[in-house]
């Protein structure tokens, strides 16, 4: 995707689109605790993710469903030493501060899937901001949408995955008086 | 392995549905989704949170466990062997507690690619109340035949 940016855009605003950011690697070897947790919230019950033998005999050992790609790089809410609140996706973050619109919603999301990511594994993302819109009014507000993508990697460099998020980020109008 | 059920590409069709699903939203499914995904923020938990900062009536599921939704119920149809190779859904309205959550699909199509991989097309939506709150699109392998694992395919023999 060619990287987009509206005319309006501040420099610091501009200056990041399309820059690699943010490498980050998982803070835990992939394991089976959490795939058990995204099963049960959804009543998952495919035996690939519940009988060792067939996960054995499909994927050659315990794999994690695909859609679980962005769990495992979001940080622990709290961590010794951390300083404040932990968020994930920080290129949205900041272009939230830059762009001065403190509200957000995902609007869209895309993810496309590559070598199953298997537990024990180590993974590495980067995020890249690929587009930003001109200031709009919106239903919930005066904004912009972005588009950032996530690309993931495993211990052995080979892709496991990319997510495209579509974001609107907003400011509330003003209350009537 | 014999008593698993799995979809073969050449049972599936163009204009297909998918068997429906009905999934009764509580306060509890939108928490349990939340933290499965690792995802703290507060609208996924917090009530007054949800009313005061988002302007929505409660708190509402979070986008990664749409995908997690969305993935429970294509897999519950294809059986272990189908390998999901992109989803891509938009969120129209938020899914809240009270909310039936309807999951529907229907295959848009078919096809096999240069390196021999079956693929079906799936378009796919949560509705509550008759209203599509999200809808999507879902590409999957299948296995050819009953030797066939898509899991197996690995490096550029995988083109999702």
């Amino acid at each position: 995707m060619a990287p987009e940016a509206a005319g309006d855009l501040p420099p610091a605003v501009r200056t990041l689109i399309g820059m690699p950011q943010y490498e980050e690697r998982s803070e835990f070897p992939i394991e089976i605790g959490y795939v058990y947790n995204t099963c049960a919230a959804t009543g998952n019950g495919n035996p690939l993710y519940w009988d060792e033998r067939l996960a054995q005999e499909l994927a050659g050992g315990r794999i994690a469903p695909p859609t679980m790609l962005s769990v495992w790089m979001r940080p622990h809410y709290w961590a010794p030493g951390a300083p404040g609140e932990r968020k994930a996706l920080k290129a949205h973050f900041d272009l939230k501060d830059l762009c001065g619109l403190p509200e957000a919603v995902v609007v869209s999301n895309e993810a496309v899937f590559g070598e199953p990511v298997c537990m024990g594994d180590v993974l590495t993302t980067h995020q890249v901001v690929r587009s930003v819109g001109e200031l709009k009014q919106t239903k919930l507000g005066v904004g912009r949408f972005w588009v950032i993508d996530v690309e993931t990697r495993n211990q052995q460099g080979a892709w496991v995955g990319t997510e495209t998020y579509s974001f609107l980020g907003y400011r509330r109008p003003e209350p009537q008086p | 392995m014999s008593t698993v059920r799995n979809l073969l590409a050449r049972e599936v069709r163009a204009g297909q549905e998918l068997p429906s699903l009905q999934i009764d939203v509580t306060a509890t499914t939108i928490v349990l989704g939340a933290i499965a995904s690792r995802d703290w923020r507060p609208m996924h938990h917090d009530k007054a949170f949800a009313i005061e900062r988002n302007g929505v009536k409660d708190i509402f599921v979070n986008t990664p466990n749409f995908q997690a939704w969305f993935e429970r119920y294509l897999t519950d149809w294809t059986g272990p062997k189908g390998r999901l190779g992109r989803m891509s859904f938009k969120m129209k309205k938020s899914v809240f507690p009270g909310d039936r959550m309807a999951f529907s699909g229907r295959v848009t199509g078919v096809s096999t690619d240069a390196v021999g991989c079956h693929w079906v097309d799936v378009a796919v939506a949560v509705s509550v109340a008759g209203e599509i709150t999200t809808e999507g699109r879902a590409k999957l392998a299948l296995p050819a035949d009953e030797a066939d694992n898509p899991w197996a395919r690995k490096g550029p023999r995988w083109i999702p």
